[in-house]
């Protein structure tokens, strides 16, 4: 029953998703910035300034000895300066077998403190998280987290709150066309928890880098491949290794007409912490200039 | 713990503002080898047209479609500075942005489509 429910469940995500496909490419033919498919690695780049940008991510898998589970965070993301950009995050997850419920949010801002492009570009991140035990977004591995965090009922595990603050620290390098990217992240509890760490680290590359005139959906431009590899450093309690998760996964980020964007990635654990497999689906779509509906144009076109 | 952590956070704004203090001129810091950089797709009509797309969709939404800019903070290109700059000149602006002026970085584009900017910002003028 449960199986079946599950495959009719994928069977329909998978018809709205062709069906949104199919939108888009029916839609004028502009497209938005190669952004990069990462989903727990950031780059240095940020949104545009006035630009909104609504995109949610979803995690598919299943923890050994528990149930599948899908959780998405939905995300707007708005450039308020061309050095600044701040994301407000709402998060969610069903387990089929267990319940559907809302999870938290997470406020977060990304600073570029350098004014000019370099080598390496540093972006300076701040997250405040206030969720559930039950949140399994995994935007990000730190410390000790591992499947079996995964693996519990959401009757108990949403009873436990998370006010966390996270940092990172984003380097990260455009270069021939290639993006490399390293995140180095520390997370605190805001109880009475220790530091926990991690990492992340990412390259991406657009498939075909050649110029292309014409204007089309499924050529190879449109596409952006790479990998990204992800997990924990242990704590300030256990600065150690042993029972920490870690994950690489291969990127595909796919630039549809209409200013969206849908990117994919499968995951795969390293570690016996980790989960088998963790599959990933993004959707974004950019909405330029939003601010300036509401401020007006300013001054008149020469 | 607290305080080198705004000792260090300071001295990385300070770099970023001694950065941006120098970036002033728009094309007065461009380095020499990049100052000579010619555009090596040229003006071809293929690279025009790639290029008129591009500046639809990055940057017709703050510059206006017809490149004149918005009368405020969000400038006309068809000017005697953007004129009179290189196509080195253009490309590295392209790519380094201003960003304490609102101007996005667009080294997340590839070198083909910053070129191929480039040869349509020259049309304009």
């Amino acid at each position: 029953m449960y199986r079946i429910s599950l495959a009719y469940s994928f069977h329909r995500a998978a018809r709205a998703g062709l069906l949104i496909a199919g939108l888009a490419v029916c839609t004028a033919a502009t497209v938005a910035a190669q952004e990069k498919p990462y989903f727990v690695t950031y780059s240095h780049d940020l949104e545009e300034p006035g630009n909104l940008e609504i995109e949610t991510k979803t995690a598919l898998a299943r923890p050994q000895g528990s149930d599948r589970f899908g959780a998405t965070a939905t995300e707007l993301e708005y450039g308020v300066k061309a050095w600044w950009t701040s994301e407000l995050y709402v998060d969610g997850q069903t387990t089929p077998a267990d319940s559907t419920l809302l999870t938290g949010f997470r406020l977060e801002n990304r600073f570029r403190p350098l004014m000019r492009e370099h080598w390496i570009n540093p972006v300076l991140y701040v997250e405040y998280e206030n969720i559930s035990g039950a949140d399994k977004t995994a935007l990000e591995v730190v410390g000790h987290d591992g499947q079996a965090d995964l693996a519990e009922r959401n009757f108990n595990s949403r009873r436990e709150h998370q006010h966390e603050g996270e940092f990172r620290l984003i380097l990260s390098s455009n270069a021939r066309d290639w993006n490399i990217s390293e995140n180095f992240i520390a997370e605190k509890n805001l109880g009475h928890d220790p530091w926990e760490f991690g990492y992340a680290v990412g390259a991406t590359r657009p498939l075909k880098t050649a110029l292309s005139v014409r204007e089309c959906t499924f050529c190879a431009e449109k596409f952006t491949v790479g990998a990204e590899s992800y997990g924990g450093l242990g704590d300030t309690w256990t600065l150690t290794l042993r029972d920490t998760s870690h994950y690489i996964a291969p990127l595909v980020g796919w630039d549809l007409p209409g200013r969206m964007r849908v990117s994919f990635s499968p995951g795969f654990g390293l570690t016996g912490s980790s989960l088998d497999r963790v599959y990933r689906v993004g959707v974004a779509y950019e909405m330029p200039q939003l601010g300036s509906l509401f401020r007006g144009a300013k001054g008149s076109v020469r | 713990m607290r305080g080198p952590a705004l000792v260090l956070l300071a001295v990385i704004l300070g770099l970023g503002n001694a950065a941006s203090a120098q970036h002033d001129g728009h094309f007065s810091s461009v380095p020499a080898k990049d100052h000579a950089r010619q555009n090596p797709l040229g003006a071809k009509p293929d690279v025009l047209a790639a290029g008129s797309a591009l500046y639809r969709s990055h940057c017709a939404e703050c510059h206006q479609p017809d490149a004149r800019g918005d009368g405020g903070k969000k400038p006309s290109l068809r000017t005697p500075e953007v004129r009179t700059a290189t196509d080195g000149d253009l490309e590295w602006f392209l790519r380094q942005g201003d960003l304490r002026h609102g101007m996005p970085s667009w080294s997340s584009l590839t070198q083909a489509q910053r070129w191929a900017l480039v040869a349509y910002l020259r049309s304009l003028q």
